[in-house]
Order: structure tokens, then C-alpha cells, then sequence
């Protein structure tokens, strides 16, 4: 058997042995569906190299090696909220979730919403409006479209359930923070519910942080609705210890006239993994996906993207930026996917990387699939390295050879970075990429959030 | 698009395959099926040496162990391996001497294509193999060429008369491992075209094999190895075409080149094996392996290829770029209509420092028809300074068509540039106005358009098969604006 | 100021200065001229310290020091400037960003705080009239998008914000309209001073009507074949470089 076979095995084994327990932290909706998650798990297999969409990411040095433990309840640990975020400076004034190895945590600060709108945690929502979340909770995902979705269904137990009513705008961007922290190296599973209803607006920042050197292997699923005319944008932070993986899969379902602008910036981590399904099925809905990774060490990066365009007059936009230095590698797997009638596409894909030593390895995958004649998709991928004129026409103006290449790294990222679109929260990305960039922790400064390696 | 397009469009689209006429010929048969036995018969039909007939039998239970790929993006039907005939010949001796010889009905046939067997009646520049079924008929210009020590001739014959130059080389750069198609091929190949450009030659004409189907229910499987030793040049060209028949046909061929320090080869395709009809019934279902290596420094292989043809193509004519400074192009239109399903593409594997790509690809996909570029560059760690360029784009004409791209980069230094960039936009309605605003009419305005746009790719052809390609382009296409 | 003796340089075994010697002194203005491909460029690039191209023979000094051992940005910070003949495009560096980091290296070199934000600024808007540069320009990334005339004029901007003691322009007219050429060479003399010197390379004589050289070398394959005084550039521009090229 190999190493992911008997990951596999043990995996099987523990969602049997447990099932009980597992159901017995929330209520019928989430227990619902674990056993078709299940039966998708066990056809599908964890991934290997022969899976296509995951041919360029090993998930085996990742997976493998450790003992880890699945905490089946919360951790009844009380953290001092006080103490670990201090991101009340007031240029970016946001409303702060924490949430806990996958645990909407209880005691989180009281929320200033505007009316209807909720937040708090999944499990709670499920029992506390049974019909919003069964309307929308596993409407979007497809357990099918990759095993590790199935597999985050099979043991989630909570995550958060934002909804934001008809017509409502939250002006104060959300901020939800979700820490590992913990004695022993664990599984998390979490699973997000967005719904936004038809004119709502909405902005959320995700941070993925790990608040010790345990290692954590975190499988998340977010589900995101946004109603016509909807607004959403989100920016993911993504800065974990070296020894944890995080394997993300974000599902998004828009109707018409809907916009969604989604930044996932993975600073640190041992293996990150982005999936994002979009799913266009409403005319004139726009969809951006933006992402940047900055790789070093043996660390691997990677995104996968699935744009599929059901309407007609829909456009969608995708840039991955990413940085691979030391034994970093990474890859981009993104694809364009226009239905027969959905006429009077665009559809713009781009990937650009930069390796910065001779053992860091980049593959790319951007692909169109294209069903119709009225379209106009393109899409392009580099691989290079920086430019070296640019580099002698810096210097020569007296600018060091190691600033002259951050400059020019910078100036790589930040065509990323630039799409933000909260001025006060890019300001305080540029920073952290910028520290990052020069190999300084990327520390999230101003939550306090100390990184260990 | 307006209803006046769309009809022009229809009209064009449903023009006639003329090269579909079947030859009334007689022909040597075997059995239908495959089995061991199969293949020591096509070995003891031709006459083979006992090495090749191994290397056949290793093919063949090899082949027993693999399964037909199941990544192309590609709806293949089942195929019955036991229900297609592996050896077709026309009867007669299988070489002729002297044109005198051969049947005046194989003449008429080749003349029909346009491919006269008489030297003199030839294009001047040209040389051909020609290949009916199983066997290569004629091969002009033999003579002249031998005086510069090029060797030029069918397989079959070349495993006679120059037994070491084939074992070393056949097979070194497509293995019968390789996969599913190669394997089969290997195991019960029947002829093709065999050529060697000795050191510091550079070949006077263009050398060009002309593959004809024609007997019913048989399958294809010829090779190809060409041989350039240093200094060398050749350009080598290969045209193909098929009867209409209702039952689909099998080919499955094997192209190696082998480019030795400095050398160059050029090979330039136009496939226009016949596609079926406009139902989708019958055509070829034409699967390719080839692959040439640049194993000197400093050589250059060059794949032109123009795909108009067969039901099914799956092809992806490849570069190892094995030398330093070594140069691997690729330039290709393939046009797919009604029915058709095309997955193809290149492979650049970069090995050598400095090694440099470029890959063209124009895809056009009309009627029904799935049209998808597939393609890889791969960079070893030692490959240092290499280039890339990818520019794919794909032409959608009709609302039912498919163009898929997809493209895999994998870069292992740090030193490479690799660029690749892709379009897919259909034929511009604000292009055909402005010419009809000129006074032309929508269908030459497409014409040029679709011409206009493969021009990149047609350039690269040599002169004989340019205008050819253009023509076929033409046909394939004509008025296919939706 | 710069001494060159007898420098030898090439690119990729490709033997291009044969043996260059140049004297330049505070106060001077040099012009270089010949015709193309015969290195001027390259000379230009070798003293600027770049490493496509390998030395293998003679010395540089500058100011008393050993150029050919020091990085490209340290001759800068000593106070030599290259003004490219093909500016590079950075997209995403923003020219304020570039010139600020310039500027603050140069003074931390020499031993000086950094320029505070609004002295930067300042100082930005006074060199700018210099080249009659728009604001816009300095907003944009450096030199993307710039037409041929911008880049030249960004050139001199930038040599005016660094106030080099060797200048290096390398045919800053060329691409140049009459009325762009008039604002460069305006820059350029406005920046003149008894202490800097200026090298002008360039392929026609017009810019020297306006730049006035003390002296005009002749640049022909690699070596300096002909120096002379202003006279020269005009001797050349009536006889052509076939004259030259008869020559050597
Ligand atoms: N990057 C390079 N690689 C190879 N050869 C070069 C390169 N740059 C310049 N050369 C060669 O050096 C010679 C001098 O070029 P250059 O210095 O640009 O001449 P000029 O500026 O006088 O026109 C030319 O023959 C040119 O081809
Ligand atoms: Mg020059």
C-alpha cells in the first residue's frame, strides 16, 4: 500500500469509527450530507499525481510522515481576544470573527451589523435558521469535483455562516481569522456558508494563521451565493507555519449582474492549495480572481481555477502572480469553460512566475475549453526570471543589487496587490509582502499574531 | 451573424471530399484480426530479417498490455482491434523497377492526386515515395539522388539494403513503449519511407512520401525515419488522403527524425485524410506519434503541418531538443468541420543549454467539430537559457463548434523564458463588413480572412504545397461563417 | 577625472573595444561619435559596469579609483551617470518610487540623511522644469509607455535629480524632434558646471550645435581613431563616415 493509500485507509476508518461523535456536535443539516460526501471520497481517492487537476501538486510529503489527531468538539480554550488582535487602527476598522481549529469561537466580541444581517457560527445557524442554511448549504459545492471538498464535508462540525439580506450593504468590511492553535498536530475541517442576497454588498477578509509550530493540516469549504446584483469581495490572507497544508476549496455561485472580486494572497505555508469553482449563471455577472504566492523554502503553491461561464454577457478576469525561490515549487492549473449559449463572453486568464534559484520549479496549466463562437478568452503564462535589464538600469542609478531586486519583485507583485480594492487593508498588504519579500516574517503586524516557523 | 452568412456558410461547409474515388485494384489481403500470428505473417510477407520480426513480437505483447489513452479531449468510439484487416496490398509485385511495371490503374490513381509517378511530367523539385495501402509503390528520382549519397526509399527496403543504419536508429526515438498507437504500430508497421542525408548534404529537392488509403476495412501503419548526419539539410513532405467510405478506417503511423550536430530537417504535413461525411459517418481515425530528436548541437527540426482531414486526429509532432543551441519548431492549422475531433499539438523538451522553441498553433473549428491544442514544454535542470514562445490561437465559425486550449509548461530552471499565449475570438463581423464594404463578397471575404490568419503557419510551407494547402483550406472551410 | 587606458572589451568571445585610451578633466565636455556597431555603446556600458560584456585588457579610473572592480551601483553613487540609448521599461516600479530610493542610496553613501518626503518632492518639481517634464510622467511606472522623446527627456531628468560628476549620454538625440533635441541640450548645459564633465555620444552633428564639445573623438571598430577639437564633428558631418571608414 502506499503512503497515500493507508492515508486514505486511516481516514475511512476514522469517519466510520466516528461517525457518532462527529454527528453529535450540530444538528441534521450538516450530518445530512456526510455520507454522500463519503461515498465521493472513497470513489475518488485522496489525489495523487495521475489526478489531472493534480498532476503538478504532491500531496503525499505533505499528508504523510506525522501523526495527527482530529479534536471531534471545540477546544475549550478562552483566548483574550484583546491580546491577539489589534486591528482596530482605524484606518481599517473591521468587524472581527475568530474562528478556532474550525470552530466558530464562543466567545467572540458582539458584532455591530446592520440589521438582518448575520454572522456567527455555522453549526449555530443551522439550528438557529434552518431555513436559510438548508436552502443554500450544499448547493454549490460538488463533492465530486474534487475528493478533498468530500473530505472536509465528511468532518466538519462548524465554520461561519455570514448572510446579508436583501438590498443591505455592510460598509465595515468583515474580518474572520481563522487561527490554528494547538498541543498536538491536528486535522481541521471547516466549512463556510456566504449568502448574499439580491443588491447586498459585502467585503470579508479571511487571514489563515497558525499561532504555534504544531502542524495542521486544514481542509476548508466555502460556499459562496451572491444574488443579483450582489456585491462581493473577499481578500484571503494566507500565513501558516511551514509544517502546516492547508487544501482550500471555494465554490462560487453567481446570478445576474453580480460581481465578485476574490484576492488570495498566500504568504507562507507549507503546502497551500487553492481551489476556486466559479460558477457564472446569471447574465452580465463578473467574476475576478486574483492571486499572488510567494514560495520559498520547500514549500508548495498552487491554485486551481474553474471559470465556468452558463450565461450569456458574462466576463471573468484571473491573474496568479507567484515568486518561487530556494526549493519552492508551485504550479497554476486554471481553466476557461464557456457553455454553448453562453454568447458574448470575455474571458481573460493570466499566470505569470518568476523563479528566483535554480531548484525552485514552476509548472502551468491555464486552459480554455470553449463551446461557442461568440467569445472573445484569452490567455497567457510566463516563466521567467527578472528582468536583467531592468535589474543594471536600476543599479545604475546607485540602487543596490538586493534592493534593486526587491524593487523589481515588488513591482512583480503588486500588479496583484494594486486590485485590492480597500485602500487601508492594501497598504497594509504592501507591507507584509514587502517584509515577506525580504525574507522578514510576514507577520501579520497589527494582529499580533506571532509566526513560528 | 445574418442568415445570408449562415447559408453561404452551410454551402461551404458541405462541400464535397474530392478525393474520395476508391481505385478498382486487385488487392492482396490477410484475414481481418490480430494475433501473433498476424504479425509473424506481415514479417514472412515481407520477407523480414528475424531482429525485426522480435522487435515486432516485443511490440505486440507490449501492446497487449496497454489501454487506449483516455486523456485526449476526444469522444473515441470503440474501437474493435479484431475487426480491421492489418496487411492490404495491390497485388502484382510489391516494388516496381520501372514504371512500365506498374499497373496503369495505380498511375491514373496517383495522377488523379496530383502526384504523377512519371519524373518528368513531376515538379522538378520532388521526389516521392508513393504509398498505396501497405506498400510503397514507386519511388521517383531514386537515382539522382544516390549520386549525392542520400538515400531515399520505402521502409521494406531499406531493412534490406541498409539493415544497420534502420536497427540503430528505428525505434531510438518513438519507442514501441511509448504508447498505445506507437506499439500497435510497431508491431504490425507494413512500409513507409525511409531516408538518410549522409554528412555535409544538403538534399537538392524536397523529398515527400504521398500515403493513399484504399482498400476497404484495412488499417494504415506505415513509418518514417529520417536521418540527417551533421552538416545536413532536408525537407521532407508527406500528403495523405483516403476514399470515402461509410465504416471508419484505422491509421496509425510512427514519424522519427534524427537531426545529428548542425543538421536540419524540415517536415511538412498535409493531412487530408478523408473526415467523414457531414453526418459524421465514416473517415479515418488517424493516430500519429512522431518525434524527432535533435541529438547533435546546433541542429534544428522543424514540424509544419496543415490538418485538415481524418474523423478523429490525435498528433503531436515533437521536439527532444536534446543538443546545445539546438532550435525545435512547430507550425500548425488545423481545421476541423462537421464532425471532426482534433486533439493535437507538440511536445518541446528542452535537454541541451540553450535550446530555443517556437510553437504556432492555429486552430479553426466550424460546423460540429471539437478542435482542441494540446501541447507541453518541458525544461530539464540542465537545460540553461532556454526559449520558449507559444502563440495558440483558435478561429470559431458556427455557434456549434468547440476550441479547446491546453497547454502545460514545466520549468525545472530558473534561467528559462517561457511565454505562451492563447486567443479564441470568432471570425471578426466588423472584418467581413469592411471587406463587403470594399466590394467583396462574404465568402472570398472569409477565404481571406481564414487565409490571411493561417498565413503565419502556410509561409513556413514549401512552395509546392503552399498553394495546395491554401486551396484545401479553402475547400474545408469555404463560407463557414456563423 | 576618467582616465581609460588602452581598454579592450568583448561579448561572448566577440572582440568590440580594441584598445580604447581617453582622458576626460573637470569642465570638459567629450563628444564621441562613429558610425554604427563600432562601440560606442558598448563603451559607454562597460563604464557603467556591465557585465554582459567582459574586459580583458587596460584600466579605468574614476576619480581616482579602480572603475572596472566596482559595481554598477557604486560608480553611480560616485557620480557617474549613463544616460541610456535604450531606456528600460519597469513596469510597476513608479518613477517617484525609483528616483526616491536613487536619491537616498546616493546620500546614504555619502554619509547624509535621507530626504525627507516633502524636500523629495521639491526637489522633483524643481528638476522637472529643468527638461519641461509633465507631472504625469513621473506618476507612471518608469519609462512604460513612454514615447521615444519621453524616454530621453526622463534621462536627463533623472541625471538632474542625481547631479552626477560624469555624465555619459548615450545619443540622447537620437528620436528626437528639434524642439525635444532643444530641451535636452538645454538640460544638459543648464547642469554644466567647471567641476562635472559630460560625455556625448552621438551619430550626428546636430546635438553639438547645441551641446558645444571641447573635443570630438572618432570611434571606429573598436578603437579611437581620430581626436580633435570641435572642427572635427563638422568635418564629419560634410564628409560623412565613409571618409572615416576609407580611412581605417
Ligand atoms: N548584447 C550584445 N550581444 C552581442 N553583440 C553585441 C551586443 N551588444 C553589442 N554587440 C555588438 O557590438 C558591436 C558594437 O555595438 P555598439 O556598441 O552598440 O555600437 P554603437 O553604439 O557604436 O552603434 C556591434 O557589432 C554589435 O553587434
Ligand atoms: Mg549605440
Amino acid at each position: 500500500m502506499t503512503k497515500i493509500e493507508s492515508l486514505q485507509h486511516e481516514l475511512v476508518e476514522l469517519y466510520t469509527n466516528n461517525l457518532a461523535e462527529i454527528s453529535s456536535f450540530d444538528n441534521p443539516l450538516m450530518n445530512n450530507i456526510r455520507n454522500s460526501a463519503f461515498e465521493s471520497f472513497k470513489q475518488l481517492g485522496i489525489p495523487t499525481r495521475k489526478t489531472e487537476a493534480y498532476k503538478y501538486t504532491n500531496l503525499e510529503p505533505y499528508l504523510t510522515g506525522l501523526e495527527y489527531q482530529y479534536d471531534l468538539s471545540p477546544l475549550s480554550l478562552e483566548v483574550n481576544l484583546d491580546d491577539i488582535f489589534h486591528c482596530d487602527i482605524p484606518e481599517l476598522a473591521t468587524q472581527i470573527a475568530l474562528v478556532l481549529n474550525g470552530f466558530y469561537y464562543r466567545h467572540n466580541r458582539p458584532l455591530n451589523l446592520p440589521r438582518g444581517v448575520i454572522l456567527c457560527g455555522l453549526a449555530e445557524a443551522s439550528v438557529k435558521y434552518p431555513e436559510l442554511v438548508q436552502k443554500h448549504y450544499g448547493k454549490y459545492a460538488d463533492e465530486k469535483a474534487d475528493s478533498m471538498a468530500a473530505l472536509t464535508t465528511m468532518f466538519a462540525q462548524d465554520g461561519v455562516f455570514l448572510y446579508v439580506p436583501e438590498n443591505v450593504v455592510i460598509e465595515t468590511p468583515i474580518q474572520i481569522i481563522n487561527v490554528g492553535y494547538s498541543i498536538k498536530n491536528i486535522r481541521i475541517s471547516r466549512r463556510n456558508l456566504i449568502v448574499l442576497e439580491d443588491n447586498a454588498r459585502a467585503s470579508v477578509l479571511f487571514c489563515d494563521h497558525t499561532m504555534c509550530a504544531k502542524s495542521f493540516i486544514t481542509n476548508s469549504l466555502t460556499e459562496i451565493f451572491v444574488g443579483e446584483n450582489a456585491n462581493f469581495d473577499f481578500v484571503r490572507l494566507q500565513n501558516e507555519n511551514s509544517n502546516s497544508s492547508q487544501i482550500s476549496n471555494t465554490f462560487i455561485y453567481q446570478k445576474a449582474g453580480s460581481v465578485t472580486t476574490n484576492n488570495t494572497l498566500s504568504l507562507h505555508g507549507g503546502l497551500i492549495r487553492n481551489n476556486i469553482f466559479v460558477k457564472l449563471d446569471g447574465e452580465n455577472a463578473a467574476s475576478n480572481t486574483y492571486g499572488l504566492f510567494l514560495a520559498d523554502s520547500e514549500q508548495h503553491m498552487s491554485t486551481y481555477t474553474y471559470i465556468h461561464h452558463a450565461k450569456p454577457h458574462c466576463t471573468s478576469d484571473q491573474l496568479v502572480k507567484g515568486i518561487l525561490d530556494n526549493m519552492a515549487t508551485g504550479s497554476f492549473n486554471g481553466k476557461i469553460y464557456v457553455d454553448n449559449y453562453a454568447v458574448k463572453t470575455s474571458a481573460y486568464q493570466r499566470n505569470n512566475n518568476i523563479l528566483l534559484s535554480g531548484t525552485a520549479k514552476m509548472n502551468t496549466k491555464p486552459q480554455l475549453e470553449i463551446y461557442n463562437d461568440d467569445v472573445k478568452c484569452s490567455h497567457g503564462a510566463t516563466i521567467g526570471q527578472l528582468d536583467t535589464e531592468a535589474l543594471f538600469y536600476i543599479r545604475s542609478r546607485g540602487i543596490a543589487y538586493t534592493e534593486a531586486r526587491q524593487l523589481l519583485m515588488y513591482a512583480f507583485a503588486n500588479e496583484v496587490i494594486s486590485k485590492i480594492k480597500l485602500d487601508a487593508l492594501r497598504e497594509r498588504i504592501i507591507e507584509m509582502v514587502d517584509k515577506r519579500l525580504r525574507g522578514e516574517l510576514a507577520a501579520c503586524a497589527n494582529c499580533n499574531i506571532v509566526h513560528k516557523n | 451573424m445574418s442568415a445570408e452568412n449562415d447559408k453561404i456558410l452551410t454551402e461551404i461547409t458541405e462541400n464535397d471530399y474530392k478525393y474520395g474515388f476508391v481505385t478498382e485494384i486487385e488487392t492482396e489481403t490477410i484475414p481481418k484480426g490480430l494475433n501473433e500470428e498476424v504479425v509473424r505473417l506481415i514479417s514472412a510477407k515481407k520477407q523480414e530479417p528475424e531482429w525485426l520480426l522480435e522487435f515486432r513480437l516485443k511490440a505486440y505483447r507490449h501492446w497487449l498490455t496497454m489501454k487506449i489513452p483516455v486523456w485526449p479531449h476526444l469522444k473515441l468510439p470503440e474501437i474493435d482491434f479484431q475487426d480491421v484487416i492489418y496487411y492490404a496490398a495491390p497485388r502484382k509485385t510489391p516494388k516496381y523497377s520501372s514504371l512500365d511495371e506498374v499497373d496503369p490503374e495505380l498511375i491514373d490513381t496517383f495522377n488523379r492526386l496530383g502526384i504523377p509517378l512519371e519524373e518528368q511530367k513531376h515538379l522538378a523539385g520532388v521526389a516521392v515515395d508513393a504509398v498505396m495501402d501497405s506498400i510503397s509503390v514507386k519511388t521517383t528520382f531514386r537515382e539522382t539522388l544516390a549520386e549525392l549519397g542520400i538515400i531515399f526509399c520505402s521502409f521494406s527496403e531499406a531493412v534490406k539494403e541498409h539493415p544497420d543504419l534502420v536497427r540503430k536508429f528505428m525505434g531510438s526515438v518513438v519507442p514501441y513503449t511509448d504508447n498505445f498507437f506507437a506499439a500497435l504500430n510497431s508491431a504490425v508497421f507494413s512500409d513507409g519511407s525511409f531516408c538518410y542525408i549522409p554528412k555535409g548534404v544538403r538534399c537538392p529537392m524536397e523529398l515527400s512520401t504521398y500515403f493513399r488509403i484504399n482498400a476497404a476495412n484495412t488499417g494504415q501503419f506505415e513509418r518514417t525515419l529520417i536521418v540527417a548526419d551533421d552538416d545536413s539539410y532536408v525537407s521532407y513532405l508527406e500528403g495523405c488522403t483516403a476514399p470515402m467510405r461509410d465504416e471508419n478506417q484505422l491509421h496509425a503511423a510512427i514519424v522519427e527524425i534524427v537531426a545529428h550536430d548542425n543538421a536540419e530537417v524540415k517536415y511538412s504535413t498535409v493531412q487530408n485524410w478523408y473526415p467523414g461525411d457531414k453526418n459524421g459517418k465514416g473517415g479515418i481515425y488517424n493516430f500519429v506519434t512522431k518525434r524527432g530528436i535533435c541529438k547533435g548541437d546546433n541542429s534544428k527540426i522543424s514540424w509544419t503541418q496543415v490538418e485538415t482531414g481524418s474523423a478523429i486526429t490525435w498528433k503531436y509532432p515533437s521536439c527532444i531538443l536534446k543538443g546545445n543551441n539546438t532550435i525545435g519548431e512547430f507550425y500548425s492549422v488545423a481545421v476541423t468541420n462537421n464532425h471532426q475531433q482534433a486533439d493535437t499539438g507538440t511536445k518541446m523538451i528542452h535537454i541541451g543549454k540553450n535550446s530555443r522553441s517556437t510553437i504556432i498553433s492555429k486552430g479553426i473549428s466550424a460546423g460540429k467539430s471539437q478542435n482542441s491544442y494540446r501541447g507541453l514544454v518541458k525544461v530539464l535542470k540542465g537545460a540553461d537559457k532556454v526559449r520558449n514562445f507559444t502563440q495558440c490561437d483558435s478561429l470559431l465559425l458556427g455557434d456549434q463548434c468547440g476550441a479547446h486550449t491546453f497547454p502545460y509548461l514545466e520549468v525545472d530552471n530558473e534561467t528559462a523564458i517561457i511565454e505562451h499565449e492563447a486567443t479564441t475570438s470568432k471570425i471578426g463581423e466588423d472584418q467581413i463588413f469592411y471587406c463587403n464594404q470594399r466590394g467583396i463578397d462574404t465568402e472570398t471575404a472569409i477565404g481571406l480572412i481564414i487565409n490571411g490568419y493561417a498565413k503565419e503557419v502556410l509561409n513556413k510551407l514549401p512552395m509546392e504545397f503552399a498553394v495546395e494547402a491554401q486551396k484545401l483550406l479553402q475547400i474545408s472551410l469555404e463560407g463557414s461563417v456563423g | 577625472m576618467l582616465e581609460i587606458n588602452n581598454l579592450y572589451a568583448s561579448i561572448e568571445g566577440k572582440e568590440i573595444l580594441k584598445g580604447i585610451n581617453l582622458t576626460v578633466n573637470p569642465g570638459e565636455v567629450h563628444a564621441i561619435m562613429g558610425p554604427n556597431g563600432s562601440g560606442k555603446s558598448t563603451l559607454a556600458a562597460v563604464l557603467a559596469g556591465r557585465d554582459l560584456f567582459e574586459v580583458t585588457e587596460g584600466s579605468a579610473e574614476f576619480l581616482g579609483n579602480n572603475l572596472l572592480e566596482l559595481s554598477p551601483e557604486d560608480r553611480a553613487r560616485m557620480g557617474l551617470f549613463l544616460g541610456f540609448q535604450y531606456p528600460v521599461e519597469i513596469p510597476g516600479v513608479s518613477m517617484v518610487n525609483f528616483m526616491k530610493t536613487a536619491i537616498n542610496e546616493q546620500r546614504k553613501y555619502n554619509n547624509l540623511e535621507p530626504l525627507s518626503a516633502s524636500d523629495f518632492l521639491k526637489l522633483m518639481r524643481e528638476k522637472k522644469e529643468i527638461v519641461e517634464i509633465t507631472s504625469s510622467l513621473t506618476n507612471r511606472s518608469v519609462n512604460e509607455g513612454f514615447s521615444g522623446g519621453e524616454k530621453k527627456k526622463n534621462e536627463i531628468f533623472q541625471m538632474a535629480m542625481l547631479e552626477p560628476k560624469l555624465a555619459i549620454l548615450d545619443e540622447t538625440d537620437s528620436g528626437l524632434d528639434i524642439d525635444a533635441l532643444r530641451i535636452v541640450a538645454n538640460g544638459v548645459n543648464k547642469l554644466r558646471t567647471k567641476h562635472n564633465a559630460t560625455i556625448v555620444i552621438t551619430h550626428y552633428q546636430r546635438l553639438l550645435d547645441y551641446i558645444v564639445p571641447d573635443y570630438v573623438h572618432v570611434l571606429y571598430k573598436g578603437k579611437i581613431v581620430k581626436s580633435s577639437g570641435k572642427e572635427l564633428a563638422l568635418e564629419l558631418e560634410e564628409k560623412g563616415y565613409d571618409w572615416i571608414k576609407e580611412q581605417y
